[in-house]
């Protein structure tokens, strides 16, 4: 005890005693107080709501309608859910610049606590997937060759083997996968964006997407590995054609050209 | 026809000027002879000859230094070693390692051969004589002399009954061989007009291994289904799916263009083969808004919303749709089979 | 130990014609060498892949290195691919030299087959070696086809599956053909291991057979030369070979294996583990063959969907009708030579080559074909462009559609008209000498541009080349008033031959007597 009273005057004791009360504070209001959390959490979510719908009204509503009712220039965004939200939103994709045969992936323009709040607003129109957790999305420990199959099934004829994305109809196309988080592959599968269709849990449980993104992550992230070497972007036979014929056979000619040339002369002097 | 007809005086004159001094001024254009042999820096200058020879050696060298390389790498790295290499990636120590030597170390000997050549062997250019490829007239009459006289000695020519008998037998004996060919696989017979699709069999969702209910489908998804009893450690499993293959999607019923689709869907649920009319490939390329498939093979693009019609690329005809309802236990079932034969067109199909 | 052995195969005898033997040199004569090296290196390569690869159709569970595949049913086919990759050293180096060498030998057949075709390399001769080379291209073009099928993964399976769908539409024989093939219903259980005796045994004996008889005959023809001075049609000029042609050609083989090495080090070519073992119900976008297929490949995808359904049986012409072109664009380069004999009615040997200016309506036919081919491999790509370019897929399409037919036509007439205008600037260049760059102003004022006059040597080059009169089909009556006969072929081969070499097709070259009117005029104007 001695040690204790001699240090009481130290200055950082009034520090530590602050920082204990809080604690204490803290662990017994979460301890005593559950039912008020909630509460506490449903004034968020419908402050939330308000400020999405604020930031809905100067973003989204001139093409969506006032209401999320949809017009000429936008899908009715009743029911789409607030996956499909923070997906479109969080990569960028939305607010769309310009009219075109797809709406392409750019820098997005909001914050995610905006994007949160947007989703919050949307969500609130009428039922639909929902943001998913981490722990839904999150690889880790899934099974990276079932997702291999499962992506080779549902995935690879429009995001190619290893999701370097493809062509579709009329200027649309698949894009490419890399560099997408978790969250958004996730998110793409549940919402179904644009044309890509949907992938229900019904259809495709949980599990299985985590397997998928865990194939997609092992073979088109940072770290995959190439042990062959440069991958020429992984599109197969046409870069390997034009790989061959530009640098392998123009290398070659190259080298014919030295050996066929003639030998420089002594300069006359 | 033969091209004697055409007159001599046609052909351009033949440049025959034999390699050599030519009275120039007589023809302007004519053929100087060859040019006179230019000493290179190596034949004149023995140091120059003596760097060239140090440059072939040192290629020779490092050649050798290059295999004691790969030999090196072959022992020092593990087959699974993955090492970062800009630009390349994450790429196999092996692979990358070897490869170079070996790349250097055979490089470096052609190199060294054609830098030897280049610089220090001989470079006088000689000219060489053609010579006519055809014979000349007294060869080809003894050639045609001795064939005579040897078709004579055989008596081919006075025993015809020899000679066809003998074209009869080398010309059916082959046909042996093309009968054993028939081995080769079974007949077609109407193999290509069935699949395992048949009345009552529930569709299995491909994800799950699980029949599918409608509910399951929702609009806008993809589903892809085979049929019940089919496993993927079957041995035919890879025949059978060939064909079996189903593409499940959930269209609103009033977005149905045609009628016929409609009436074989289930509250919008069509069920259609998977495997492109064009060359077979597994198309399923959907397109959710439009309602569009694409086949990533060849690009024949199907408007499931309208019987699957072709609205593009190479296929000649719609996908088959498999008539499909829902069994006392809510799960989707097939009504029957294909009504016609799935995949590509053949003769036979009409 | 020489005499040894001349005593039994005769070697000094061999050794006296071939030994000091001339060979010109040019860097285009080096293109055949390229693919004769490639094509070395593909078999040295490939006897060691065989001694790995199991060309079984068995199905196993994977439990090998590569872990996004554990687990996973295969083929014995792929699963001993993937333990080449993975496990065995240097076996990815070895498979990845195969690849890009079999790459680089189709390319180089290719470029080679041009070098030949637009110098004219091809006349008698030669034509015989024109067929030989031409076999070979067609035969590395299936042999490759074969050969990158055999790991059975999802993309050259779903090759293999476009080649049933083909087979398939063949009228009457198509679906026996493909049962046969296969085994049975596709894939069946037999594809591998009859594709690999086909890729290893049959059509690389045939090929090495060709590749000897080619051989042979390019030695016994003596290679040919292009027109230079003290170079005519009846000698060759250029170093023998012994040392000087053994150095470079034999140094050549290690240039051409050493580069093909090092791009296998470095750069990845199918990646069958990044790929998927085959099944038919699966699908990867971007499914191309490899390059040499490229043009087959685009014939299919911008071909219009057309089916005739007539008396119970189908005529699939949405694929009949682009195979049937492929083979046509390949027989119309095999029987070139002949068609060309013909036209000309020329029977001499010719070894001097023509500067593809100097033939505009051959140049002009080969630059079309090409074109042609180009513009289909670009079509067999359609949507690789179209998401590199950003471009619609079904535009892409249209555009081939519309160029295979428009492209060569155009091609045609610019080639021929570039074809003259470089024969026009020969004959102002023989006539009035060489542009120098200096300008001289004379005495009254006027500035003129000095031209050089020419040397012997490249007088004598810019007009060795020969000129043909066009055929005439000839008087419809003989001299004694007697009507002659006069075939349609006359009359087309008439017509052909005019448009060689008729007036407006080829610039006459100069003549002596304009060359010293103008030489012995003074100044240069």
């Amino acid at each position: 005890m001695k040690k204790l009273s001699a240090r009481r005057r130290h200055p950082l004791a009034a520090v530590v005693v602050l920082l204990l009360a809080l604690a204490a504070t803290g662990g017994l209001y979460a301890a005593f107080a559950p039912a008020s959390k909630a509460q506490a959490d449903e004034t968020a979510q419908s402050l939330a709501i308000d400020e999405g719908k604020k930031l809905y009204a100067v973003g989204c509503s001139s093409c969506h309608g006032t209401g999320g009712q949809g017009t000429s220039d936008g899908p009715p965004l009743v029911g789409v859910g607030s996956a499909a939200v923070d997906f479109q939103v969080g990569t960028g994709r939305m607010p769309a610049q310009q009219p075109g045969p797809q709406v392409p992936e750019k820098r997005k323009v909001y914050s995610q606590a905006e994007i949160d709040q947007l989703a919050a607003y949307v969500a609130s129109l009428g039922a639909g997937p929902i943001t998913p957790t981490e722990e839904q999305y999150n690889p880790e420990g899934a099974d990276i060759a079932k997702g291999g199959e499962l992506f080779r099934t549902n995935c690879a004829q429009c995001h190619n083997f290893t999701g370097e994305g493809g062509a579709l109809t009329n200027g649309k196309y698949a894009p490419s996968l890399e560099g997408v988080s978790p969250k958004h592959i996730y998110e793409a599968m549940q919402t179904g964006p644009q044309n890509m269709p949907s992938f229900p849990d019904t259809t495709m449980p949980e599990q299985e997407k985590k397997d998928i993104i865990a194939y997609i992550k092992t073979v088109n992230g940072e770290e995959t590995p190439t042990p062959g070497g440069f991958a020429l972007g992984g599109l197969g036979p046409v870069s390997e054609g034009l790989f061959g014929w530009i640098f392998g056979l123009g290398s070659l000619i190259a080298v014919a050209v030295w050996v066929a040339a003639h030998t420089a002369k002594a300069k006359k002097s | 026809m033969s091209s004697q007809e055409i007159p001599e005086k046609n052909l351009p004159s033949e440049q025959d000027t034999a390699h050599g001094a030519v009275a120039v001024a007589e023809d302007p254009f004519a053929d100087p002879g060859l040019p006179p042999h230019k000493p290179r820096i190596q034949d004149i200058d023995e140091r120059a000859a003596k760097r060239s020879e140090r440059t072939v050696a040192l290629l020779f060298t490092l050649s050798m230094l290059a295999t004691i390389g790969f030999i090196a790498s072959f022992v020092a790295f593990p087959v699974d070693k993955l090492v970062y290499v800009w630009p390349l990636g994450h790429v196999s120590a092996t692979n990358l390692s070897l490869g170079l030597t070996l790349g250097i170390a055979l490089f470096c000997i052609g190199a060294g051969a054609v830098h030897w050549a280049r610089t220090l062997m001989s470079d006088h250019e000689v000219a060489d004589d053609r010579h006519a490829i055809e014979a000349t007239p007294e060869v080809k009459a003894k050639v045609m002399a001795d064939f005579a006289d040897g078709a004579r000695e055989s008596v081919i020519g006075r025993r015809p009954l020899i000679r066809n008998t003998m074209f009869g037998a080398l010309a059916m004996v082959p046909l042996s061989g093309v009968v054993l060919l028939r081995e080769l696989g079974p007949l077609p017979e109407k193999k290509l007009f069935h699949t395992s699709w048949d009345k009552g069999k529930q569709l299995i969702n491909m994800n799950t291994n699980e029949p599918l209910r409608p509910e399951d489908v929702v609009v806008g998804s993809l589903t892809f289904a085979k049929p019940e009893g089919l496993e993927e450690d079957d041995h035919e499993f890879n025949n059978k799916i060939a064909k079996d293959a189903l593409m499940i999607v959930r269209i609103q019923p009033e977005d149905i263009k045609d009628k016929h689709e409609l009436e074989w869907s289930h509250e919008g649920i069509v069920a259609f083969s998977k495997i492109c009319t064009h060359v077979g490939c597994p198309i399923s390329l959907y397109e959710q808004q439009t309602h569009h498939v694409l086949c990533p093979c060849h690009q024949s693009t199907f408007d499931l919303s309208d019987g699957a019609r072709v609205i593009f690329g190479p296929a000649g005809h719609a996908l088959p749709q498999l008539r499909i309802g829902v069994n006392n236990e809510g799960f989707l079932e097939a009504l029957g089979d294909f009504p016609e034969p799935v995949g590509p067109a053949f003769w036979e199909r009409g | 130990m020489a005499d040894w052995a001349d005593g039994r195969l005769g070697i000094y005898s061999l050794a006296k014609a071939n030994m000091r033997k001339i060979f010109p040199d040019h860097w285009s004569f080096m293109l055949g060498e390229i693919c004769l090296y490639s094509f070395i290196i593909i078999i040295l390569t490939g006897v060691y892949l065989t001694l790995f690869f199991h060309p079984s159709m068995n199905e196993i569970v994977y439990h090998g290195s590569y872990v996004p595949m554990h687990g996973i049913r295969m083929t014995e086919a792929y699963a001993s691919t993937l333990e080449i990759s993975f496990d065995v050293r240097g076996g990815l180096l070895i498979r990845q030299i195969h690849h890009w060498a079999a790459v680089i030998f189709i390319a180089g057949m290719f470029v080679h087959m041009m070098r030949v075709f637009f110098t004219g390399a091809f006349r008698k001769p030669r034509e015989i070696n024109w067929l030989f080379g031409f076999l070979l291209f067609v035969l590395g073009m299936f042999t490759g086809f074969t050969g990158y099928s055999l790991p059975d993964d999802l993309l050259s399976g779903t090759g293999v599956r476009f080649t049933q769908g083909a087979i398939l539409a063949t009228p009457v024989v198509g679906t026996y053909i493909s049962m046969f093939l296969f085994g049975g219903e596709f894939p069946g259980h037999d594809m591998v291991a009859r594709f690999y005796s086909i890729h290893i045994l049959l059509l690389p004996g045939i090929m090495l057979g060709l590749v000897v008889a080619h051989l042979i005959l390019v030695f016994y023809h003596k290679h040919t030369q292009f027109p230079g001075p003290g170079r005519t049609n009846k000698n060759v000029v250029g170093m023998p070979l012994l040392p000087v042609y053994m150095a470079k050609a034999g140094g050549f083989f290690f240039l051409v294996f050493g580069v093909i090495a090092a791009i296998a080090g470095m750069f990845t070519i199918n990646p069958v583990w990044a790929l998927g073992p085959y099944r038919p119900d699966q699908v990867s976008t971007g499914a191309q063959p490899d390059w040499y297929m490229g043009f087959a490949e685009g014939l299919i995808r911008v071909m219009p969907g057309w089916e005739i359904n007539l008396w119970g049986h189908t005529l699939v012409l949405g694929v009949f009708i682009p195979l049937v072109v492929f083979g046509l664009m390949l027989v119309a380069i095999a029987v070139y030579p002949f068609i060309e004999s013909w036209i000309t009615g020329d029977k001499r040997e010719h070894h001097l080559l023509d500067r593809p200016r100097n033939a505009p309506t051959r140049t002009a036919l080969g630059v079309a074909w090409v074109t042609g081919y180009m513009v289909m491999l670009l079509g067999g790509g359609n949507d690789i462009f179209a998401t590199h370019f950003h471009m619609s897929l079904n535009a892409i399409t249209w555009f081939v559609r519309i160029a295979f037919f428009v492209g060569p036509v155009v091609a045609f007439i610019v080639t021929k008209r570039i074809c003259m205008g470089l024969q026009r600037r020969d004959a102002d260049k023989v006539l009035h000498g060489r542009e120098s760059g200096i300008i001289k102003r004379l005495p009254h004022g006027e500035f003129v541009e000095i031209h050089e006059p020419l040397s012997q040597d490249q007088l004598y080059s810019l007009t060795a080349h020969e000129q043909y009169t066009p055929a005439e089909v000839g008087p419809s009556v003989d001299e004694n008033g007697v009507e002659r006969k006069v075939t349609r072929g006359q009359k087309l081969r008439a017509k052909l031959s005019k448009g060689y070499y008729g007036e407006g097709n080829q610039v006459p070259k100069p003549t002596a007597e304009e060359y010293k009117e103008i030489t012995s005029g003074h100044g240069h104007h």
